[in-house]
């Protein structure tokens, strides 16, 4: 019974005929078929996005470069500003230190020569008045010897 | 036939009986060719609608065909190599494609509401001519790869690691379609049998968990057919060094 199963007079399960050359090229056309319906379409999409992702992405890789060169070239640029500006205060602090220092030491040496000859105007008074003082008190001596020369 | 229990359980089954179509004097099996028609019909039916409006941003039902598409797409790359992977793509997803709407086809549509004069619809994958065709075709693609590819150094392949391998590669040949076709059709026939077994024997409780079951060995067998399409394909393309 089994082998009627198997292999009967008319079918069974291993009954090889005209269906697998058919079936072969039904397949063969199939592939045909999905080939220009399915794969070609769909990989045509797919392919397609994945070049416009790896497009974007390297667009924005590149920008974001970009946007960093920029980025270090501002904060270059930023720096050197601070750099002259600190160097402008710098320089004006001096001009101003030394306009000072330079006011200063004139006003000092004018203070010194009024003082100088201040001083040597007394001294010369001094002098004279020590002068006068003396040949006065000459004078006196030489009446008072006088005087007494002369009473006697 | 007798009246034998064997004969009763599978009175209604009808197993090894066909629904003959006669051209002249060549035969064919007609369950066979409705089934596979209307499975392909839908598939197709089922492909023309799902690429009429493709977009970047995929909606719908470009889903499913992006993921299916991605899916075979990985499984030819990994099988086949980089290089000629695009070649053979169709081929191997058509393989899967129709091994896979076969298998599921005959599981899952009520075929046996369906009366015909001889024999009984079903999965066309249970039928030993539609699995020897396709592993025919696997034969033919993988010779047709080597040669394409390689030339004559194809057969370089015989005698690949030390000549002592050249009897076991040419049996190789003859194997290879005999177990691919073997194993889809041993495997889809015998999920039918168990289920209608089952069927006549318990209903429901029984034969609902083995038809999920049976949906599930359908698939992996679609993809092993598949892959192992794709690794002889890759084998045969594959350069030595």
């Amino acid at each position: 019974m089994a082998s009627f199963i198997l292999f009967g007079a008319e079918g069974g399960l291993f009954d090889l005929d005209a269906t697998l050359p058919l079936m072969a090229v039904q397949v063969v056309l199939l592939t045909f078929i999905l080939n220009s319906l399915f794969f070609k379409p769909v990989g045509k999409v797919v392919e397609e996005r994945e070049g416009y992702v790896f497009k974007s992405r390297a667009e924005a890789k590149k920008k974001l470069a970009e946007v960093q060169t920029l980025e270090a070239d501002l904060k270059q640029q930023l720096k050197e500003a601070r750099q002259s500006a600190q160097s402008v205060i710098n320089e004006a602090e001096e001009d101003s230190n030394k306009l000072y220092q330079e006011a200063l030491s004139l006003a000092t040496s004018e203070a010194n020569a009024s003082r100088e000859q201040a001083r040597r105007e007394i001294d010369s008074q001094k002098d004279s008045a020590i002068n006068q003082l003396k040949r006065d008190s000459d004078q006196l001596g030489d009446l008072i010897v006088q005087r007494l020369l002369a009473e006697k | 036939m007798g009246l034998s229990p064997f004969n009763l359980l599978f009175a209604e089954l009808e197993v090894g009986q066909h629904l003959y179509w006669q051209f002249g004097n060549i035969k064919v099996h007609g369950q066979v060719f409705i089934t596979s028609w209307i499975l392909l019909g839908a598939l197709i039916a089922f492909v023309v609608v799902g690429t009429k409006k493709m977009e970047r941003d995929p909606k719908g039902m470009q889903n499913l065909l992006e993921f299916l598409w991605d899916y075979i797409r990985d499984l030819a790359r990994t099988q086949i190599g980089e290089k000629v992977y695009r070649d053979w793509m169709p081929f191997i997803g058509t393989l899967f494609l129709f091994v896979f709407v076969s298998n599921w086809g005959g599981a899952l549509v009520p075929w046996r509401l369906i009366h015909l004069p001889s024999g009984e619809l079903g999965a066309p994958t249970a039928d030993i001519n539609t699995t020897i065709a396709l592993a025919l075709l696997v034969s033919l693609s993988y010779f047709y790869a080597g040669l394409s590819n390689k030339g004559l150094r194809y057969f370089e392949y015989y005698v690949h690691p030390t000549p002592i391998m050249l009897p076991f590669k040419i049996l190789e040949d003859f194997t290879k379609p005999l177990s691919l076709s073997f194993r889809l059709f041993g495997n889809i026939l015998a999920d039918e049998l168990v289920v209608a077994v089952l069927v006549f024997l318990v209903p429901l409780a029984l034969p609902i968990p083995v038809m999920f079951l049976g949906l599930f060995t359908s698939a992996i067998q679609a993809l092993i057919f598949a892959t192992l399409a794709a690794y002889y394909i890759g084998e045969a393309v594959e350069e030595h060094h």
